[in-house]
């Protein structure tokens, strides 16, 4: 028995990984919530928008790249963010002013909106498999890993390895600065008051004096932002390819309605509870098993419950069993 | 089946869509204009006719207004448009007909943002506060459109209702009725208004908590600020009313002082219960 080794396995393969992709699924999240709790609708178009605003940031990383400007360590597509996140905004804003707005002025209900968003899926779909293509697209460069297995196994004289890559330290690292960033926003400064006003209460904000239009349009920047920082890291842990980010939607909406959507603290609750459940579910624990009993009782099999193919599903089991025990999620948002 | 092709039919996954907080009003668009026309009351809504969105007209040529150190109130059965005429008045609707006059300014193309800003402030009936937010930060939002210092107002609320000061870190949602209402009336105060109006402000609350409350808003009324205000409770409302307005089906039916109408033996016979 070899707990140290098993500990190290498991983190190697399960804690880190899964933490930077819940960080990534909360970022996601964290924007479909505002959307719900604000524009009150859930956003079909949120996996897109992030594509959108990864493939504004890739372009421009390429440019830079072209351009020899680079980060030294650090991926250059750090330097291009920004940049993807001013096209992400120019873009939402433009799909608001032509698209939505039209149905907020005839007051139209939620559920026209979640289709009208369904439509906007899939001409943003188009759009950015037009620009880009529909392949796999590279734009990581850099240094790739803070630490490699082999200089963690040479340091430690454990067997085990533990690989730390820079993406996984920038993913969670991002994650929580803009976590905090957007706490402070929401409930300190006035303007994140207002919001957090007129989702409570319309005709109260519009009483009080406040401009819906404006709370809207800075909604908008905000889950902009997000969607973008969300999907470049994303696509720089994974890589960049137009589709995945449609598949996202799942694990992402998933994690909104179990924290509750609604509540941003919930968005980030559910998603590290989605990607733990993933990516514990299908991983193999053959390894990590082995350390831990007996060797007469090592397993011959993989103990891996399902394949990786199904991962998709295990959001969606989730999604199902909140819905049916606690329907309001974890941290009980404004609705479901 | 709806007519209205924007409207839900029947839709209730809350995971799709949010309809909780969502507006109901349909506000004059921003952008309008004031502009100057001397002479009648304070606050007027003149020959107002109107309603909802492309729905129907609720209201009927029907004219209410209040005078400086006045308390104008509106009576009339359920459904007479006495909250609608409220909201039209603040621009929380769009009128087909008729004018709004504040201060000798035509503001009816203003939008009610605006309006605030020119120093109307309005308590609804029904969800009148943030009830997820705290005491305090509903009482900023009151001052959302002030860019001075809101403190000393702050505290003028906090004695004029000393409770709302023990309670200021609590969501508002998790107070009593008679609370809630004392946060309602405090959120519309924060601009300093130079015109405040109540629509019910004691619905649903205890006989008790509902005498207090009169005693407030006549004290707000003392410190200056005209008050315009619908209620459920006729008789009690007119007797502390200047003037007071009987609307029936959107429309003026009685006008006059409160003495005069509770003297009225028509008025008395139809709405005050003989």
């Amino acid at each position: 028995m070899d707990f140290l080794n098993a500990f190290i396995a498991l983190s190697n393969f399960v804690i880190i990984p899964a933490v930077a992709y819940g960080s990534q699924l909360a970022l996601g999240a964290l924007g479909v919530t505002l959307i719900y709790g604000i524009l009150r609708f859930s956003n079909f178009a949120h996996g897109d928008t992030m594509a959108f605003g990864a493939m504004v940031t890739v372009l421009v990383t390429w440019l830079f790249q072209s351009w020899g400007i680079s980060l030294g360590p650090l991926p250059t597509a750090l330097l291009a963010l920004p940049f993807g996140i001013l096209g992400c905004m120019a873009l939402v804003l433009t799909t608001d002013r032509v698209v939505y707005r039209f149905y907020r002025a005839q007051k139209a209900k939620p559920v026209i909106f979640v289709i009208v968003s369904l439509g906007v899926t899939f001409v943003l779909n188009g759009l950015v498999r037009f620009i880009i293509g529909p392949d796999d697209q590279r734009f990581l460069d850099g240094e790739r890993f803070i630490i490699s297995a082999r200089t963690f196994r040479e340091m430690t004289g454990l067997r085990e390895g533990l690989a730390f890559k820079t993406t996984q330290g920038i993913t969670i690292l991002t994650a929580v600065i803009v976590v905090a960033l957007l706490f402070w926003f929401l409930n300190r400064t006035r303007t994140g008051k207002s919001m957090r006003a007129y989702s409570d209460n319309e005709d109260l904000a519009l009483l009080s004096g406040i401009n819906p239009e404006r709370v809207v349009m800075i909604t908008w920047l905000i889950v902009a932002g997000l969607a973008t920082i969300a999907g470049v890291l994303y696509g720089l842990d994974k890589s960049f390819k137009p589709f995945t980010y449609f598949q996202l939607l799942l694990p992402i909406f998933a994690s909104a309605i179990v924290g509750g959507l609604g509540n941003p603290l919930g968005a980030i609750a559910g998603g590290f509870v989605i990607a733990f459940s993933e990516v514990t579910v299908t991983y193999a624990w053959k390894k990590v098993v082995t350390y831990v009993v007996p060797e007469s009782m090592a397993p011959d099999t993989l103990v891996q419950l399902l394949s990786t193919d199904y991962k998709l599903a295990v959001s969606f089991v989730i999604l199902l069993i909140v819905l049916l025990v606690k329907p309001t999620g974890l941290f009980s948002g404004k609705a479901v | 089946m709806s007519t209205d092709p924007y409207s839900d039919r029947g839709n209730k996954d809350l995971s799709l869509g949010n309809p909780r907080g969502m507006g109901t009003a349909t506000p004059v668009k921003p952008g309008g204009k004031a502009y100057a026309s001397a002479g009648g009351p304070f606050l007027i809504g003149e020959a107002m006719t109107g309603g909802y969105g492309n729905g129907p007209d609720i209201l009927h040529d029907c004219t209410i207004a209040v005078d400086r150190g006045e308390i104008a109130v509106i009576v009339g059965p359920n459904g007479a448009g006495k909250s609608t005429g409220m909201k039209a008045v603040f621009g929380m609707l769009n009128l087909r007909a008729g004018h709004v006059k504040l201060d000798g300014e035509d503001i009816t193309a203003l939008s009610p943002q605006d309006r605030v800003a020119k120093g109307m402030g309005f308590v609804p009936q029904t969800s009148n506060i943030f009830t997820s937010m705290t005491v305090e930060e509903n009482l900023e939002m009151g001052a959302f459109i002030r860019t001075d210092d809101i403190r000393p107002t702050m505290e003028q609320i906090y004695d004029l209702f000393p409770i709302l000061r023990d309670k200021r870190r609590q969501p508002a949602g998790e107070l009593s009725g008679g609370q809630r209402q004392q946060v309602a009336v405090g959120r519309a105060l924060m601009t300093q208004p130079k015109v405040l109006m109540l629509d019910e402000p004691t619905a649903g609350v205890s006989p008790i908590v509902m005498d207090e409350l009169f005693d407030r808003i006549i004290e707000v009324a003392r410190t200056g600020i005209p008050i315009l205000m619908v209620e459920q409770n006729a008789r009690q409302a007119l007797e502390i009313a200047d003037k007071g307005y009987v609307l029936v089906q959107g429309r003026n039916a009685y006008t006059g002082t409160g003495k005069e109408l509770l003297a009225d033996p028509e008025v008395r016979k139809s709405f005050l219960g003989g």
